[in-house]
């Protein structure tokens, strides 16, 4: 079965994965891209449409899609880690979480970033009630739970009781300090340093943190019994 | 009046935690956003986006997925530019099923 | 830039109710709180999202309330928060009283 495209004023023939409107690695034919819904068919109009009218190209939509999948929990996870073994690295971070991001070679854009810190007395949590905004530049894409009514309602109203659908309970005498992302910053939690990582190095501590420790909804891996890496 | 939108502190269910992959074509959702608003110029800005996913009536709101929500949105900010015409997105639809041998 | 408030003071969220598009939840209006930080200055989304220009720019805060002061009836802890964004325009100062 062959991807729905659009050739455009040339003709010619082919077989071969569409390549230059998306990424190979992710191309399964059978799966993904017969469209089924009707969004799937106003998709491939509007993008015809635009790419015709020179307001996308398909170059520009491989990169933009690669890009995106490039993003994830690693470049948040590494903003972490560097702040919890250099506390001058940390400070940066808390003054300025878009500087302190491109510090470690991470291209944010227009993103103003914010990180809140968690500390013995206070535990932050992240939220944008109005829509879904979110530090994509820094996490990726979120997750569909970020982006449902369920959270959106709940997480300023019973934020602990949407924790705990998480897992996550919190040590007495800790303050849940909600953050509605509501205008132009995105949030980032730096979450604490769990116990006993004493000696582990960045890397491994950055395996330890999780794209929802840096939301707020659950708090970092614990190191494995295994040595030190 | 609260809009449907505006669900700070309304009561809902459990949230599902379940992890989801986006599809394809939500990733190309996704890329035409980031495109069409981070142009130089930008086409439109993501508060119209915005403005234009919360003038959905509440069941559409509700019933409709993230992505399809953000189509519908960039279709209406679209429209509203003089980019693109209903008829023309109609016809498309009509050729895109015809290709893709679908009714 | 000439920001009308400063962190650590009291402000209310006015009660307005105006059409279209803004970005000021409607849990907090009317609500006090006090100002956590001054973000800087931003456009207005209201404006923006219209295609309009969002000049002038206007400062935005982030507001710190107390849930007690959001919902009469929180079960958490009394100290538990929530922090919003906030444009200027949308602030005034705080009444005397604490928490309407």
């Amino acid at each position: 079965m062959s991807e729905p495209h659009n050739h455009g004023d040339h003709d010619h023939d082919h077989d071969h994965g569409h390549a230059h409107e998306h990424s190979p690695r992710s191309f399964q034919p059978d799966l993904e891209d017969q469209p089924q819904s009707d969004y799937q068919y106003l998709e491939i109009a509007i993008r015809e449409l635009l790419t015709e009218k020179g307001l996308i190209t398909p170059e520009g939509m491989r990169r933009a899609m690669e890009a995106m999948d490039a993003r994830g929990t690693h470049l948040g996870a590494a903003m972490v880690a560097r702040a919890w073994v250099d506390p001058a690295y940390k400070k940066r971070l808390l003054a300025d979480g878009s500087a302190a991001a491109r510090e470690l070679g991470i291209e944010v854009g227009p993103m103003h970033l914010l990180v809140v810190e968690n500390t013995p007395q206070v535990h932050n949590m992240i939220v944008c009630t109005l829509c879904s905004c979110y530090p994509r530049m820094v996490l990726g894409i979120p997750p569909l739970w970020y982006k449902s009514r369920e959270y959106r309602s709940r997480a300023v109203r019973e934020p602990r009781a949407v924790l705990a659908e998480f897992g996550t309970t919190l040590p007495e005498g800790v303050e849940v300090r909600v953050h509605d992302s509501t205008a132009d910053m995105r949030y980032l939690v730096l979450p604490m340093r769990p116990a006993g990582t004493d000696g582990l190095s960045e890397a491994a501590l950055a395996g330890l943190v999780t794209r929802d420790s840096m939301i707020g909804v659950a708090l970092p891996e614990a190191p494995r019994k295994a040595a030190a890496e | 009046m609260r809009s449907h939108h505006d669900m700070g502190g309304q009561p809902a269910g459990p949230v599902d935690t379940a992890e989801h992959h986006n599809a394809l074509w939500e990733k190309r959702v996704d890329a035409m956003m980031m495109l069409l608003s981070n142009g130089k110029p930008p086409l439109f800005t993501v508060d119209q986006v915005r403005r234009a996913i919360e003038g959905l009536p509440p069941d559409a709101y509700d019933r409709m997925a993230y992505y399809e929500r953000w189509l519908f949105a960039i279709a209406t900010v679209m429209k509203e530019k003089g980019v693109l015409t209903q008829d023309e997105i109609d016809e498309r639809v009509k050729t895109v099923r015809a290709r893709t041998g679908a009714a | 830039m000439s920001a009308r408030f400063r962190p650590g003071e009291r402000v209310a969220v006015r009660r307005a109710d105006p059409p279209g598009h803004m970005r000021t939840p409607w849990y907090c209006r009317g609500k006090t709180g006090v100002v956590e930080r001054l973000c800087g200055e931003f456009g207005n989304p209201e404006a923006l999202a219209y295609g309009l220009s969002g000049d002038p720019v206007r400062p935005l805060y982030r507001v710190r309330f107390s849930q007690r002061a959001l919902w009469p009836d929180y079960r958490g802890r009394t100290e538990d928060t929530v922090e919003i964004e906030i444009y200027e325009h949308w602030l005034e100062p705080a009444q005397e009283r604490p928490n309407v």
